[in-house]
């Protein structure tokens, strides 16, 4: 086989395409719940800084929501372009899933974004507020059927195969199949932490540089409070995931663990160099028994290895190893700056410890960085199926595309992404440095109609 | 099952249909864009779609989706046979669906985003109208597979059908410009709008004469015995909706020729519809030897007809809310340096 065929190349296309896509809603998600809050502080209090904050993110939330709508259109058709044996065989189970996620979610989301950006003037304070709330909805709902038909992929049920194609026999365990519960759980809650991160990282750089001051300390706190409750949480749902997966997909749990041997009393190793050739790990630097104790909660507790399996049905290991890696040691990372967060609360010094500002400051990223490596762990960690157990990624792209194709359009794609990107975050820093717009009383009392937003929609000439 | 294929059938029409018109229109402001006679007209412009075009775009998924959900075959046939094409249109949508967000944002690079949304729904459109011209001459299928090459769907038929639904949806929008603008923008609107109108009318009559000669089968659909009877309203429908649009171009009606343009588009989906059935890629793969297992038509049937009334009601009101002339203040196009 050539070392650059039609299957790597497509797969290649795909994670680079998916991974782009999955940082943009995994911002928006969680976003959509912040300026819900917000606005709902706002019409309660009538405190105007809600108000301030409310319009500075929505900006943020509007730029990357369509970042995420032009990048999500892609992977919709992309299903049949690179991986139509996948999409004609696989398609009577998934095709549903996200035939539902377009039409309870997307057409909501789409429907209401509009009156949520430049409705201000054109709906009342309450009709606005319901807009906002909508959308969030629909990023929530979009993600139960997204996460659904992947799960399914991770975990099928329901369905069996009838002639070259699955066929569904019971829906609702199709949609509720074993993995999915943990993994929206766990995803949802990613989003929601990844956001906390943006906006404390955003206003501790305000607080840093002395800016905004007043709307910073507001997104500041409320930030903290929720990576206080987010980062434990995430830590349980993770662990959670992972015994549903060792369950389930036994093979990609020893992956994460660089687990060779099928044994009790099994170490986690710190540190690995998996390989895959030689089947065994190199300078390990491990704890005894405590990767038994994870898996489990008990030192002779028997933890499955990879040589359970041929070479060729084991997942590629390094990658799931380190990602693994990658994404716990970030998530204690969070749970640190928490509890950080509410040690200063508690001394009083919330906005004024300068080595938490900048920890958070740092951090701004970092949750993107988390996710997008939970992500190549559990779906690096599938292979070498699409549909775990029953369907093998080489059986799954299209029989007549050339490897030439693919390659052109993966190229295209690093070149257009990587210049989309550039331009989000040279607009996405514009934005940050201009700051807030400030709400001054005067502009208040002179146009009562200023409160209700900055950023006006179409103006009617006749009104 | 056959009812059910049919009715799977009905429904990605009408999803294909709906995105058609919606976001043709709005492609269409975007092919107009680089000669609307100035900034002011093009903020205008811009603004008038900005609410709404997500929405438009979205049909375009539900189209893609349906396809895999009713026929889950037909999917996978289709889209490696039109891969440059499905491709060329994605990069397309890209680089017109971020200028809304970023044109805004931008402060000297305007102009880059003009271009930017101006070459993105012109490709956009085109290759739309290449995917129409390439299904309806026909698709190569062997043992449920595509069997063709990567340039079948590469031909004078399918650049002609190019060629129509980009001067098609620049009717569409220029329609939709006179609808929603007024003075010096309107006008010239009503300009593009007739120059549009006869570009649309003579690329239909040229493939209404080309499509009946790709097969044998599509010329009997339309001319043996009493279909030439029972068909002949959608030819005199087209003649009366024609001269109904440059009637109301040249009276200065508002919204007249917006909804002429859009009759007319109806039209010309149902005379293609005509000329397929019963394939959902012809010549070989009917509707029924597509369509997915009964468990998953069903289960998508009740989400369509339980959700998409309630998605076409809050799209009215999403439309509503935004009603009357748009503005080149506020709105996306409010550049807040300048």
């Amino acid at each position: 086989m050539p070392p650059l065929d039609a299957e790597i190349l497509a797969r290649l296309q795909f994670a680079f395409t998916v991974s782009f896509h999955i940082l943009f809603p995994t911002l928006t998600i969680g976003l959509a719940g912040f300026l819900v809050f917000f606005e709902a502080k706002y019409l309660r209090s009538g405190d105007e800084v809600w108000l301030v904050l409310y319009r500075f993110w929505v900006k943020i939330f509007a730029l990357t929501f369509g970042m995420g709508v032009v990048s999500g259109l892609v992977l919709s058709y992309q299903f049949g372009t690179n991986w139509s044996e996948w999409s004609r065989i696989t398609g009577p189970v998934l095709g549903p899933l996200i035939g539902f996620e377009v039409l309870t979610a997307f057409f909501l989301e789409a429907g209401f974004l509009g009156i949520m950006l430049f409705g201000w003037q054109k709906v009342g304070p309450r009709l606005h507020f319901l807009a906002t709330c909508l959308v969030a909805i629909g990023t929530v709902i979009s993600a139960f059927w997204i996460l659904s038909a992947n799960s399914w992929m991770q975990t099928p049920a329901g369905a069996s195969f009838v002639d070259g194609q699955y066929v569904v026999d019971d829906w609702l365990a199709v949609i509720f199949n074993p993995s999915f519960p943990w993994r929206l759980m766990h995803m949802t809650t990613a989003s929601y932490l990844t956001t906390s991160l943006v906006i404390t990282g955003i206003s501790a750089f305000y607080l840093l540089s002395g800016t905004n001051l007043e709307v910073a300390r507001k997104a500041f706190s409320v930030g903290m409070w929720a990576l206080l409750v987010l980062a434990p949480m995430q830590i349980f749902l993770g662990d959670q995931h992972g015994l549903n997966t060792l369950e389930h997909q036994p093979m990609k749990v020893a992956a994460m663990e660089g687990n060779w041997e099928t044994q009790p009393y099994a170490p986690f190793h710190i540190f690995a160099m998996p390989d895959q050739k030689l089947q065994k790990n190199h300078l390990e630097i491990s704890i005894p028994w405590a990767s038994s104790l994870i898996l489990k909660h008990s030192p002779s507790g028997v933890v499955p290895g990879l040589k359970e399996v041929a070479v060729e049905d084991q997942p590629p290991v390094g990658i799931v190893f380190w990602s693994f890696r990658v994404m716990v040691g970030l998530g204690f990372l969070f749970l640190l700056l928490g509890l950080w967060g509410a040690f200063a609360r508690w001394r009083g010094t919330l906005y004024d410890a300068r080595g938490l500002k900048r920890l958070a400051v740092a951090l701004t990223p970092a949750g993107f960085v988390a996710t997008l490596a939970g992500w190549f762990v559990t779906e690096v960690g599938r292979q070498p199926w699409t549909v775990y157990g029953a369907m093998r990624t080489e059986d799954s792209i299209s029989p007549t595309v050339t490897g030439a194709s693919i390659a052109t359009t993966l190229v295209l794609f690093l070149i257009v992404y990587g210049g989309l990107f550039g331009a989000y975050l040279y607009y996405l820093s514009k934005l940050v440095r201009k700051g807030p717009d400030p709400l001054t009383l005067r502009e208040t009392e002179e146009k009562p109609e200023a409160i209700r937003g900055a950023r006006p929609g179409l103006v009617v000439p006749a009104e | 099952m056959e009812t059910l294929a049919i009715i799977s059938g009905a429904i990605i029409g009408v999803a294909i249909l709906m995105y058609v018109v919606l976001d043709g229109f709005d492609l269409g402001v975007g092919i107009l864009f680089p000669f609307a006679p100035d900034e002011k007209a093009r903020d205008t412009m811009i603004n008038s779609v900005a609410p709404v075009w997500d929405g438009n775009e979205t049909w375009l998924i539900l189209g893609g989706g349906g396809l895999l959900v009713f026929f889950p075959t037909a999917y996978s046939i289709a889209l490696p046979a039109f891969y440059i094409p499905v491709m060329a249109m994605l990069f397309a949508l890209i680089f017109r669906g971020v200028t809304f967000e970023f044109r805004h944002q931008a402060h000297t690079s305007v102009h880059l985003w003009n271009r930017s949304f101006f070459w993105g729904s012109l490709v956009a459109a085109f290759m739309q109208g290449v995917l129409l011209g390439a299904l309806v001459q026909g698709v190569q299928i062997e043992d449920q597979r595509y069997a063709g090459g990567m340039f079948d769907w590469l031909t004078p038929f399918s650049i002609l059908t190019g060629v129509g639904v980009v001067m098609g949806y620049g009717l569409l929008g220029a329609t939709w410009v006179i609808y929603k603008t007024e003075g010096e923008t309107q006008e010239w609107a009503h300009r593009s709008a007739i120059m549009l109108g006869g570009g649309v009318l003579i690329a239909m009559a040229a493939v209404s004469v080309m499509t009946p000669l790709l097969r044998p089968a599509i010329a009997e659909r339309w001319f043996s015995g009493v279909n030439l009877l029972y068909l002949s309203p959608i030819p005199l429908l087209t003649l009366a909706l024609a001269v109904t649009l440059f009637w109301s171009i040249f009276t200065r009606r508002e919204l007249l020729p917006f909804l002429s343009s859009i009759g007319l588009f109806i039209l010309g989906f149902a005379g293609i519809a005509i000329s397929l059935y019963p394939n959902i890629i012809p010549p070989s793969l009917p509707v029924w030897d597509a369509v997915a297992p009964r468990s998953s038509v069903i289960f998508a049937m009740i989400g369509v007809a339980v959700v998409l009334p309630m998605v076409l009601i809050y799209t009215v009101y999403a439309y509503s809310v935004f009603h009357g002339k748009a503005s080149a203040e506020g709105g996306y196009a409010h550049h807040e340096h300048e």
